[in-house]
């Protein structure tokens, strides 16, 4: 072994970069919500018309398994534009640490080989599969999405939070990939709140599509059927969700109390640190915050009095910018709380009265609920990933160090940026269409 | 060796990528060279047709031939990705419209310019990826950080070929497939539409690679030197006699066995590059010295194997069934009619309710208050509980007539 990491580059284009790999994260993510949520909602809508017999339901999973199938298509190759940006854009980063995160990528690529091709068979075998077989083949589909997405959070997990390795010249040497990327402390609350985050994000943007038809009159039974399992499924993910959040942030006031500060916008170490909701952070203290005092602390180490480390106890260059930290955060938190309010309304009423609510501005505040969910899973990414800066690894590596010595960023990313744009759109254009197909000819086609 | 075996996985993949995804990048191809009238249109139907189920499973061997590059090989790979970041966008560029297109036109009946976007990225994704292959194989990717020309390590006599090169083989081998399938099918027209456009791919196929063996001989002579010596020089040849052999068959109208040469011909390639180009990977590091930790190499082997365990089965439940036509389009079939239900639906018991209360109760227990990481797994599994039990009461209906 006589490779060592790659000597420094100057590049005059690091914070484009750093935004391209945003835009291609921030498009992808949304998407692969559906691979991780969509296949497990198809299967309930399966299994109840294999128990009821109620051809509903069927109608209901097959609509949705030709949605899927699109999603699936697009999640597919927007993911194969970051595979290849992780080297395009970060040859530092690849060639000093690849070998110790690679396998968790190796084994995403085995999951989605596996999705694929069973997603494939699911999808073409209506019809053709007898109803259990098809139903069987589904199976596969939901335990690979949600496999292949705890392989790649793995990753970021270790960006997080690095070990499993030594460092010689640069070079990552006695490299221990297992535990590196599954002992590892940072991974697990990732890897949940993830996982309910694709729930929450799938389940209201579907629900909302059916709450948008409500308000037209598109009311039948299918459309009550099909809202009422996916908003089912969000509405108990978005409380869980609240729970789930809590747990991370005492996990990064543990691992990386540098990252909780910038949330928080704490800038000297406090003992019983007070929690600032809104305002500005102008460098030294949160502006026309509200400020709860004490309640960091007890948030964080359930202790009126802890001390909760703030940004001081790292040099100025180990800071990462606190107030997109900062507010990225808060975004996150504030549609978090209401989307756990709207759904335990929706539980209540599903519980206690056995039927669908009946005003129209809860099916309003449903078809917001949609695009908030969206918003909440990129603040939470760019609150992960915006407040891991300046370190592309934790404490070890620094995102200029990792970054590409080639010239050209800013035409790939104005590029990427156009596609990007044009295809959102085809893409929306498209599920209209794939929705206004009338029901009755669904089984006919 | 183990430094080596990834190589080996490497040459598996990119021949799996060529031989399947390869093949429907030709059938986009040849939606765009379908011509006029309504032929071209069956034509360009039936090629659509063909990647229905495949093609996303097909696409993986790309990423697989990634990750694996860059778990063993850090550094080569670094140097290769930033090097050549130019061609890798555009293919990547390529993939994202290509696949775009193919999952929208599904959707909509009458799409041109989806058509035409799907038709020129299928040429444009192989083209760049050979011009890939072209510029590591001539030795234009130095080891460091984007260390190679940004234009000349891509757009050189070797790397044109290549890609040029790689879009015919593309284009030969979907060629190839289809007429397989129109004879499946008993599809006479389109038989005979295929089996002209295998050949005339196939003669163009082997023209380009006469040609590139001179460009390679005077642009990257080391690699020449390979391609004519010993083992080279077998791949080499058992590529051009599975070129003309795929050629007699399908004169001939066997297009089965004619689908196994075929994919042969162009694997042989694959192979001579890799044995030609042995033991370096990139000018001054060879795979022994560009290779990962041990413990990583023995790791991905792991990996590897534990995947071939579960994909094996997979891919030959999913061929076999796209082979047998299982998985073409269904005749139109009636809707079932309304069954009585097999269970009537009733209420769940109070248990399920009390089940998801304790659960609830262990969550704050154990996830919210506790602090060792053992806890928090259990508490991590009562919120699973508590969820899934709380879904069934909510999914829960009223037996007897749904109500308004
Ligand atoms: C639908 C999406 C969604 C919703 C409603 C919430 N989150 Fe979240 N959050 C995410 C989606 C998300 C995520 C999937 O985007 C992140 C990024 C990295 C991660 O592990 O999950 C995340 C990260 C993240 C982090 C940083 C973890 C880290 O850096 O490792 C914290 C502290 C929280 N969240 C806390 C919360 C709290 C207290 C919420 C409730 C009110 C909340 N989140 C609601
Ligand atoms: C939290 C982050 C991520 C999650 C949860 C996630 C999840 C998924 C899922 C579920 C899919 C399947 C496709 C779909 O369902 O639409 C997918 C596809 C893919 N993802 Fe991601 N992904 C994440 C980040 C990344 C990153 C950072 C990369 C690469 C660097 C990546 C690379 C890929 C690739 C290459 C595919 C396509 C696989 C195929 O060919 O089938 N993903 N991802
Ligand atoms: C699990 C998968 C992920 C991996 C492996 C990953 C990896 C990376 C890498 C390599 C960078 C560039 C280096 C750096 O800026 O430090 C980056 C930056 C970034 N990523 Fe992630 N990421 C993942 C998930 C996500 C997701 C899902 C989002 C959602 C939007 C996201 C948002 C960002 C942002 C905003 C940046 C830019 C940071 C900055 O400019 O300050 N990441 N990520």
């Amino acid at each position: 072994m006589s490779a060592a990491g790659f000597a420094p580059v100057v590049q005059q284009y690091l914070l484009q970069a750093r935004q391209m790999q945003a835009l291609s994260l921030a498009v992808h993510i949304p998407l692969v919500c559906f691979g991780i949520a969509f296949p497990a909602l198809v299967l309930v809508a399966e299994w109840r018309h294999l128990r009821t017999g109620d051809p509903v339901y069927r109608t209901i999973a097959r609509r949705w398994s030709k949605t899927m199938l699109t999603l699936f298509a697009v999640g597919v190759v927007t993911g194969t534009i970051l595979s290849f940006e992780l080297g395009m854009l970060w040859p530092g980063f690849m060639a000093s640490f690849s070998d110790v995160f690679g396998l968790g990528f190796a084994l995403e690529g085995f999951s989605f080989f596996l999705e694929a091709i069973f997603i494939g068979i699911y999808v073409y075998g209506w019809d053709r599969l007898s109803p259990r077989r098809h139903f069987l083949a589904g199976i596969p589909v939901a335990i690979a999405g949600v496999s292949g997405s705890l392989f790649v959070i793995a990753v970021n997990g270790w960006m997080n939070h690095p070990r499993g390795f030594r460092l010689s010249g640069g070079q990552a040497v006695d490299v221990h990939p297992w535990s590196a990327l599954f002992g590892n402390s940072y991974f697990w609350h990732e890897l949940v709140h993830m996982y309910f985050a694709g729930f929450i994000v799938t389940g209201f943007l579907v629900a909302g599509y059916y709450a948008w038809g409500y308000a037209r009159g598109r009311w039948g039974r299918y459309e009550r059927a099909a809202l009422t399992i996916a908003l089912s499924a969000a509405a108990l993910a978005a409380p869980a969700q609240v729970v789930i959040g809590d747990w991370a942030a005492r996990t990064i006031a543990k691992e990386q109390p540098v990252k909780l500060a910038a949330l928080e916008g704490l800038s000297e170490t406090t003992r019983g640190a007070p929690l600032h909701v809104l305002g500005w952070f102008d460098g030294k203290d949160v502006k026309y915050g509200i400020g709860v005092p004490k309640l960091l602390s007890i948030l964080a180490f359930h202790d009126p009095n802890a001390s909760v480390r703030g940004l001081d106890t790292v040099p100025p260059a180990d800071r990462p910018p606190v107030n997109v930290v900062r507010f990225a955060f808060q975004t996150m938190v504030g549609i978090g709380t209401a989307l756990a309010l709207l759904g335990l309304l929706f539980v209540y009423v599903r519980v206690r009265r056995r039927r669908l609510p009946q005003s129209r501005w809860f099916y309003r505040a449903v078809v917001a609920a949609g695009p908030l969910a969206v918003v909440a899973l990129i603040a939470g990414w760019v609150t992960t990933e915006v407040g891991r800066q300046p370190w592309i690894a934790y404490g070890v590596m620094r995102t200029e160090q990792a970054v590409t010595g080639a010239g050209g960023i800013p035409i790939g990313y104005g590029a990427l940026a156009g596609i990007y744009l044009v295809l959102a759109a085809a893409v929306f254009w498209a599920l209209r269409r794939l929705a206004r197909v009338p029901l009755e000819t669904e089984d006919a086609r | 060796m183990l430094a080596d075996v990834p190589v080996a996985m490497i040459i598996v993949g990119l021949a799996a990528y060529l031989v399947l995804a390869g093949a429907d990048f030709g059938a986009g191809f040849w939606t765009l060279a379908a011509g006029r009238g309504p032929q071209a249109d069956e034509i360009r139907a039936f090629c659509r047709h063909a990647m229905g189920p495949v093609w996303e499973a097909n696409h993986v061997w790309l990423i697989f031939v990634f990750v694996v590059a860059w778990t063993a090989y850090p550094v080569a790979f670094a140097s290769i990705a930033s090097s050549l970041a130019v061609p890798l966008f555009i293919a990547a560029v390529g993939i994202v419209l290509r696949g775009s297109a193919y999952a929208l036109r599904g959707v909509v009946t009458a799409g041109r310019t989806l058509d035409r976007v799907f038709a020129l990225s299928s040429m444009l994704t192989p083209f760049a990826l050979g011009t890939v292959v072209g510029g590591i194989a001539s030795g234009r990717v130095p080891v460091g950080n984007a260390g190679g020309d940004a234009i000349t390590s891509w757009l050189n006599p070797t790397s044109i070929l290549v890609g040029a090169l790689t879009v015919a083989m593309c284009a030969y081998l979907a060629a190839v497939y289809l007429a397989a399938d129109a004879a499946r099918l008993d599809e006479a027209d389109l038989v005979a539409a295929f089996r002209k456009r295998a050949l005339a791919s196939g003669l163009v196929g082997g023209a380009v690679a006469l040609a590139g063996l001179l460009v390679v001989r005077t642009d990257a002579p080391h690699l020449w030197d390979g391609l004519t010596r010993g083992a080279g020089r077998a791949a080499l040849a058992v590529s051009a006699l599975g070129g003309v052999g795929t050629i007699a068959l399908v004169v001939r109208r066997r297009f089965e066995p004619a689908r196994a040469s075929g994919a042969l011909a162009v694997v042989a390639i694959i192979a001579g590059w890799a044995i030609a180009q042995r033991p370096f990977l990139l000018p001054g590091l060879t795979t022994a010295q560009a290779a990962a930790d041990h413990t990583t190499l023995v790791a991905l082997l792991v990996a590897a194997a534990f995947g071939a365990l579960v994909l094996t089965p997979s891919l030959a439940l999913l061929f076999g069934l796209v082979l047998r036509g299982r998985l073409d389009e269904a005749p139109p079939s009636p809707a079932p009619p309304a069954q009585p239900p097999a269970h009537p639906p009733s209420l769940p018991g109070r248990g399920v309710a009390a089940l998801a209360v304790a659960c609830l109760l262990s969550t704050v227990g154990f996830l919210v208050l506790a602090e060792p990481g053992w806890a928090h797994a259990v508490g991590i599994a009562s919120l699973f509980g508590c969820v899934a039990a709380t879904f069934v009461l909510v999914m829960a209906e009223r037996p007897g007539p749904p109500r308004p």
